[in-house]
């Protein structure tokens, strides 16, 4: 969902920013554990990346504030594996597997795991070409979707430039839908004088960028 | 942390941990995972990855022109080309950290970061405080941190909003011209590769 909790750019209110002296990978094994159990689960590839951010969205936003960040990613996870029918929540509540499987189209091997972690590669070949260039004055779209979008609630409707192109990439709106659908777009870095998005008040020695994908942008 | 908030994350512990097994048991039970395997993947984001990969990038650019010329170009292509880090996947964007601009890095809408170059994210990266702040009061996260830049610093906010990955290219710190690539690499700390801290040589 878009105008959720989790789209926090500009908001008042949580305070300073407490960093923490040589702060350990995971802070308790459960975390490490509920990673990975994202990551292996992952694998299947039965949902996408962007699905995955999707169902965090959908957390309530008390739990979403209350919870630790590997607390949301099992919360969604979990909703996940029921969603996808891979898990029921008769099962969780007995906490062992009460059904046989259904089967997975790709299981993670030992050998998988063993290899060093790398991202995966989301740019998409096209036959489109890129709609602005650097340089180009764009205006971001006013759009409010009850559906995933990577467009922040603070860079809508502003205008700023391009200032690079990235490459045509899985397209988050519709990649987190049920029916996973990549349509690629381009992706662009469009930048914006802190004034623009905050106004006059603003510090006048900041700019703020955020990488948009076409659909997000119009000429200014 | 407050010391309320503590008790409140400790409370809620027991019952996650519980379920965290529970799941982990089902999906094992089930054939979906295998417990060796989540062991290994614990282990490998660990120990595999981590700000020494950054570290020894952000060296290299500031020992040798022409590696530095091919990490602006194309971070991803140039960390590669080093036979020393991890590999790195697609759209790692290195920008530069000069006396006119210092950039800062974050994910407004999640937690998206550069993780095969810097390790898995801090909680501060992840938390609402810096999610929020950054983007508008950037000189105020900046001062959380306890660095204080010059008012007519530029500062550029890289919103990681899509696939692309971001990663500072410090400045080269006064006094340490004459240093090896590995002594370098010491100092670039992984705060430095998010633009909320400055290498600072130990005596400078």
């Amino acid at each position: 969902m878009s105008n959720t909790i989790h789209d926090m750019g500009g908001m008042h209110g949580f305070g300073p920013v407490e960093p923490e002296p040589d702060e350990p990978v995971f802070h308790a094994p459960w975390e490490g554990r509920v990673h990975a159990l994202q990551r292996a689960m992952g694998a299947a590839g039965l949902w996408s990346i962007d699905g995955g951010r999707a169902s965090l969205e959908r957390l309530p936003p008390v739990t979403y504030l209350s919870s630790s960040y590997y607390q949301r990613w099992f919360l969604g996870l979990e909703k996940r594996v029921v969603a996808h029918g891979l898990v029921g929540e008769d099962e969780l509540a007995a906490g062992r597997s009460l059904r046989t499987a259904k089967p997975l189209p790709r299981r993670m091997t030992l050998t998988d795991a063993q290899q060093p972690p790398i991202r995966g590669n989301f740019e998409r070949p096209t036959n489109s070409s890129a709609r602005f260039k650097p340089g180009d004055r764009v205006r971001t779209a006013n759009i409010n979707p009850t559906t995933h979008t990577r467009l922040p609630r603070y860079a809508r409707d502003k205008e700023g430039v391009i200032e690079a192109v990235r490459g045509c990439h899985v397209y988050p709106d519709t990649a987190a839908l049920d029916v996973h659908d990549e349509r690629p777009q381009w992706l662009y870095t469009v930048v914006f004088t802190g004034r623009e998005l905050w106004g006059d008040d603003a510090d006048p020695s900041i700019k703020v960028s955020i990488e948009a994908f076409e659909p997000y942008l119009l000429p200014a | 942390m407050s010391e309320h908030s503590h008790d409140h994350d400790r409370s809620e512990l027991s019952d996650v941990q519980l379920r965290v097994r529970a799941l982990e048991t089902i999906l094992t039970e089930k054939g979906y995972i295998e417990p060796a395997v989540i062991d290994q993947l614990v282990e490998s984001y660990e120990t595999k990855i981590g700000p020494k990969n950054g570290a020894r990038i952000v060296a290299r650019a500031w020992s040798d022109p022409t590696f530095k010329a091919a990490l602006l170009k194309d971070a991803t292509a140039a960390a590669n080309s080093l036979g020393h880090v991890s590999p790195v996947g697609s759209h790692l964007i290195a920008v530069e950290n000069t006396p006119q601009t210092h950039n800062l890095v974050v994910c407004t809408l999640c937690s998206c970061y550069p993780w095969e170059v810097l390790g898995l994210p801090p909680v501060w990266y992840k938390s609402a405080p810096y999610r929020s702040r950054a983007v508008i009061d950037p000189r105020g996260v900046l001062g959380d941190f306890g660095v204080s830049l010059p008012a007519e610093t530029e500062i550029r906010i890289w919103d990681s909003t899509a696939e692309t990955r971001f990663i500072v290219l410090p400045m080269r710190p006064a006094g340490t011209e004459t240093w090896s690539e590995d002594q370098l690499a010491e100092i670039v700390t992984r705060d430095s590769m998010i633009g909320t801290g400055v290498p600072t040589p130990k005596g400078a």
